[in-house]
């Protein structure tokens, strides 16, 4: 995938501008908060809940290497295959092995973030396989030749009419006055299309939400059905799954799903949870000859023991994106990599480098509605602040802001300085408000005042205040 | 090679435990299978049931109640009032057996895994969970996993005494039938019709599975 991360100011200044994106946007902030938070209220344990799937999956953390080998262990007990994969190179190359000895001309595909983590689409094609996404808003971003936008709702940047002219432009089979007037329309064409890829596919490709060690079973959760007509149907099912998917036990998985679809759609369970373990057994009238796990490590065991290690408690809910400020106003393209959102500025300078995509964990204004709601109770505001940290001492920061910082640092060291020049600066600040109490000038900010207008200080400095309130010579500390 | 590389630095990382210690933990926990937070549900059976019945109308499933023996009519009913053919497809589940022995005025019935031609698949679920009205359907030779999401409605039979309360009364089920740490091939956990909300956040039923999800619950 192209990434364009490092133009992220770009991005973002063009994704403002772009009005049916915008419009787009309104469905995640109408849809997507209120549903969560009524389902949680609607859960009297919800918050206990939270802080025992977080505890599952810190044990899982602490020990991963042991149940990565117990699940490996009872996949092959149950007849099927793991195939471990360090880079996403090595698992492109693993799955493309896999399709080839299965004779493969078409694959089809259920929703899986790893697979748009590891390029896969592209590098299949590039082979001769034809990879068929079937989940609906995947089909049509496929149609479209773009990215998801976002981790749950792939096409959520897209609208109605898009759709329909993308339906018509590439099922030129169909009638063309046939009724496209309605969404259920447009779901029923796209049923009938994908109904015949799943019953022609030769191998069927899906992600997993889980990895059970107990049991070598892998989950996946969805509404359409889609993923299991993906894996039931086809000679040879692979699940493409990154390490930090395991948990210990059935019981486990069930405490971590019971936060998973309330802080993803709001739903109180998905439609389809389903348990896969190994292929079809003797006697089964249907299920795939063989199965395939595809384990992805591509940097997650960097994470491992570090102040990162949190991240990996990350269940891809995409709750944080949800309710971000900054996802809101820009969409999921504009990050410039897979994953976007308050997660994804975590995980992409882990990915691509915090050179290329340092600028995500900048983007932020820290106001903490992420951390709030993450069913994992994963600290995100305080990542980000880490990779600011590592960017600022890799000396990776603009060299105006470093200066700037830098400058603010040397005066922030001088406590009788500091408060002369604010109270002048709050002086000067008020002067420049007038009588609306508001500039649109501010000295070396003008490409924030080109949007809005500062609101300007009412006279003293807060530790003026202080001191009058508490009386001459009170500590301001 | 890519396993014993990944390995090696799990481990590396994890500086603060031996191997051996890590091994003996991971066993010691699924040894245990803790069962975790549960909700609140209702204590009585007739309550229980009545919870499951709520929940999965409110994922939009439709339910019906009847006798172990009345099956057959009340799948005829059910589809006389969709104005759908009285055929349908099951597995070779004995729990459905008595549908067999149905009149073909009644209803016909075929066997065996589909091939998407079906209008209706019938199956029997191992068990319902009354937190989220959801039903658990297990994979074997009676019961092909294809009728669950091929047919655009899906018929499923559940005994009132096998609706629980929440998942984790699922799991000692199956351990106690198939041997700790085995599984069938596939459970499905099913709540409600397929459905999609991805053409802008519009639900609608019926995206890839069945567009209707109909449950019969049989007093035993």
């Amino acid at each position: 995938m192209h990434i364009t991360s490092p133009q992220f100011k770009q991005n973002a200044k063009a994704a403002l501008a772009d009005e049916q994106l915008q419009r787009s946007l309104t469905h995640v902030r109408k849809n997507f908060i209120d549903k969560r938070a009524k389902a949680a209220a609607a859960l009297p344990e919800f918050e206990a809940l939270r802080d025992n799937a977080a505890a599952i999956k810190n044990h899982v953390l602490e020990n991963l290497d042991a149940y990565l080998e117990i699940f490996e262990s009872n996949v092959i007990s149950n007849g099927g295959k793991v195939h471990w994969a360090a880079t996403a190179g090595d698992a492109r190359g693993l799955i493309l092995d896999i399709c080839r000895k299965a004779g493969a001309r078409t694959v089809t595909k259920g929703k899986s973030m790893i697979s748009e983590e590891i390029g896969l689409n592209e590098f299949l094609e590039n082979a001769g396989i034809e990879p068929v996404e079937t989940d609906l808003g995947e089909y049509i971003i496929q149609l479209r030749g773009e990215s998801p936008s976002h981790i749950i709702a792939p096409a959520v940047h897209v609208n109605m009419d898009q759709v329909r002219d993308d339906f018509r432009r590439v099922h030129t089979h169909l009638p063309p006055d046939r009724e496209m007037s309605e969404p259920e329309s447009l779901l029923k064409e796209a049923r009938g299309i994908l109904r015949d890829r799943f019953i022609k596919a030769d191998v069927g490709i899906t992600g997993a939400n889980f990895l059970v060690a107990e049991t070598g079973t892998t989950i996946i959760v969805t509404n359409e059905g889609n993923g299991d007509l993906t894996q039931t149907l086809p000679r040879v099912h692979v699940v493409i799954a990154s390490i930090e998917k395991i948990v210990p036990t059935l019981e486990d998985m069930s405490q971590i799903m019971r936060v998973l679809a309330r802080s993803a759609t709001g739903q109180e369970m998905s439609v389809y949870t389903t348990l896969s373990s190994g292929p079809r057994r003797k006697g089964d009238p249907d299920g795939p000859d063989e199965f395939h796990v595809v384990l992805l490590d591509n940097g997650r065991s960097d994470m491992l023991g570090t102040e990162f290690q949190d991240m990996l408690r990350c269940i891809r809910c995409g709750a944080c994106m949800n309710h971000c400020p900054v996802y809101h106003a820009i969409g999921g393209h504009a990050y410039g990599w897979v994953y976007p959102g308050p997660m994804g500025s975590v995980l992409t300078p882990q990915f691509i480098g915090v050179e290329k995509g340092g600028q995500l964990p900048n983007a932020s204004t820290f106001c903490g509605r992420c951390e709030e709601v993450c069913p994992m109770r994963i600290p995100l505001p305080k990542l980000m602040r880490h990779w600011r940290e590592q960017e600022f001492s890799g000396h990776l920061t603009p060299p105006a802001q470093r200066r700037n910082l830098k400058a603010w640092a040397w005066l922030a060291k001088r406590p009788k300085l500091y408060h002369v020049a604010t109270r002048l600066a709050a002086r000067g600040l008020w002067l420049l408000g007038g009588r609306n109490r508001r500039t649109g000038f501010l000295p070396f900010a003008g490409a924030w005042t080109r949007h809005r207008d500062m609101p300007t200080p009412e006279g003293s400095t807060f530790l003026a205040q202080w001191r009058k309130h508490t009386g001459a010579g009170g500590n301001a500390s | 090679m890519n396993r014993e590389f990944i390995l090696e630095k799990l481990g590396r990382n994890l500086k603060n435990s031996t191997p051996g210690k890590r091994e003996s933990n991971a066993l010691e926990r699924i040894r245990n299978a803790p069962g975790g937070i549960l909700p609140v549900q209702p204590r009585t059976a007739t309550a229980r049931v009545a919870h499951f019945i709520e929940k999965a109308k409110e994922a939009q499933a439709t339910v019906a109640v009847c006798a172990s023996s009345g099956v057959a009519n009340a799948i005829a009913e059910w589809l006389r009032s969709h104005n759908l053919p009285k055929e349908v497809r099951t597995g070779q589940d004995n729990r459905l057996s008595a549908l067999h022995k149905a009149k073909d005025s009644i209803l016909t019935v075929k066997q065996g895994p589909s091939d998407g031609s079906d209008l209706t698949g019938v199956s029997h679920a191992e068990c319902g969970i009354s937190e989220t009205g959801t039903l658990a359907l297990l994979s074997g030779a009676d019961n092909p996993t294809s009728l669950n999401f091929l047919p655009e409605n899906h018929i499923v039979v559940v005994r009132r005494s096998d609706i629980l309360a929440h998942y984790e009364e699922i799991w000692p089920r199956l351990r106690k039938r198939f041997g700790k740490g085995k599984m069938p091939r596939t459970v499905n956990l099913i709540t409600g019709p397929s459905r999609s909300a991805d053409i802008e956040q519009t639900l609608l039923l019926g995206a890839h599975g069945p567009v209707r999800l109909h449950i019969i619950v049989t007093e035993d």
